[in-house]
């Protein structure tokens, strides 16, 4: 499987630990072997220039901002990012 | 225009349940069906539309606008666009760091940090549906008015003092990329969010519109006027400070305090108290101190807070 980075940022609100739950899951079913990040570092997000949490990036490049999508909707998020 | 919901209340009360019109029971799950129909009808179209709106201008873009803004117009522009964001006080510190640090200045910083909160469309709903919309709108425009002079004065202020040194020691280029949106993207975002919100807030509604509908039912008008009426001073400093641990259950206390306005709550300090529910909100300052001073905090809090008292009081001495 090729070499991805998946990192979940929280500005530690209850949406954010969902959405790492979900990813992990996610990830799992899309056969990504390495583990899913999770960061409390708001600092992240302000230096990433965004100001919605949580924020999923693949390869520290946003991919979702500020939003918990249904299982599906991450699915195909994350995959046509890959 | 909420004459079918009446027709579907009355069927289901004195029809469907077999209550005896006109007694006290009968009235007070009348008025809750009816209520808790028009607000849920409520609060998913006008979440959702707002939501729609909103996967047009994310607070990324928001800032963009506000940073070539000049004075003045942009707490104005600032106290607008706070309408559409939804706010929590999780996003409190990530809004404030991504404004200051972008180069937006703390005066329209602010006026979003009031009207964000503020005027939010849970809020927005609950009052349309249960003051009407004369209130309402009185509600938004002071609520403008308030956002927009409290960033000002904070503005000219000249507090960056009280900012704590590491925000200003980054800078961040406030162009970024987002992940775009296609249209049937932007139609399943609110509608996740529309859901989302309607998760977290149907207990407090339904338990603040039951509340509502037994007082409605059985306490007698003008109970509360002797303590709340418009003729004691107090009452309005009293809400405000009511007001600022109630943040996270302002679903609740609306439908609540719109039946108290009944038993004789003046109007004036109804809109002062839930005012200081939805700006003045005691876990966003535990989480604003990371980035300000206690004593910005309390310049903060206070402003606004003598806005909303002002605004309680006009509105007592005119309604």
């Amino acid at each position: 499987m090729m070499n991805v980075k998946i990192e979940v940022i929280s500005s530690g609100c209850k949406k954010c630990r969902a959405l790492f739950d979900l990813t992990e899951i996610v990830a799992k079913e899309l056969n990504i072997n390495e583990a899913v990040l999770y960061s409390n570092d708001l600092n992240k997000i302000v230096s990433l220039g965004l100001m919605s949490s949580p924020v999923l990036t693949l390869n520290d490049k946003p991919i979702l901002v500020g939003l918990l999508p249904s299982k599906e909707r991450l699915k195909e998020i994350i995959s046509k990012n890959l | 225009m909420f004459y079918p919901i009446q027709l579907l209340a009355d069927w289901l009360t004195y029809t469907v349940f077999k209550i005896t019109p006109k007694t006290l029971l009968g009235d007070a799950v009348n008025f809750f069906i009816f209520d808790t129909i028009k607000i849920f009808f409520l609060l998913i179209a006008i979440i959702f539309i707002v939501s729609i709106l909103r996967s047009y201008l994310p607070p990324e873009k928001i800032r963009m606008i506000l940073s070539r803004k000049h004075k003045y117009v942009g707490n104005i522009y600032a106290s607008l666009l706070g309408i559409i964001t939804p706010f929590c006080s999780c996003s409190a510190i990530p809004l404030f760091l991504g404004f200051v640090q972008a180069g937006v200045p703390l005066g329209p910083t602010f006026s979003f940090l009031v009207a964000s909160p503020m005027i939010n469309e849970v809020a927005l709903v609950l009052l349309l549906g249960l003051f009407g919309w004369k209130i309402a709108l009185i509600y938004i425009i002071s609520g403008l008015i308030i956002a927009i002079f409290s960033g000002i004065i904070i503005g000219h202020l000249k507090v960056e003092n009280l900012v704590e040194p590491f925000v200003y020691q980054n800078s961040i280029n406030g162009n970024v990329d987002l992940p775009s949106m296609s249209h049937h993207e932007r139609i399943i975002y609110a509608l996740d969010y529309t859901l989302d919100i309607l998760r977290k807030v149907w207990p407090y509604i339904l338990i603040g519109i039951g509340l509502g509908a037994w007082i409605h039912g059985y306490l007698p008008a003008d109970f509360l006027a002797q303590y709340a009426g418009s003729g004691k001073w107090y009452a309005v400093p009293l809400a405000v400070l009511v007001g600022i641990p109630l943040y996270s259950n302002a679903a609740g206390v609306i439908p609540l305090v719109s039946v108290l306005t009944e038993k004789g709550v003046s109007v004036g300090t109804t809109l002062a108290f839930m005012m200081s529910v939805t700006a003045l909100s005691l876990p966003e300052f535990m989480i604003l101190k990371k980035v300000m001073k206690t004593r910005l905090i309390l310049i903060f809090t206070g402003i606004v807070g003598v806005g909303i008292m002002l605004t309680g009081y006009l509105f007592n001495w005119l309604l």
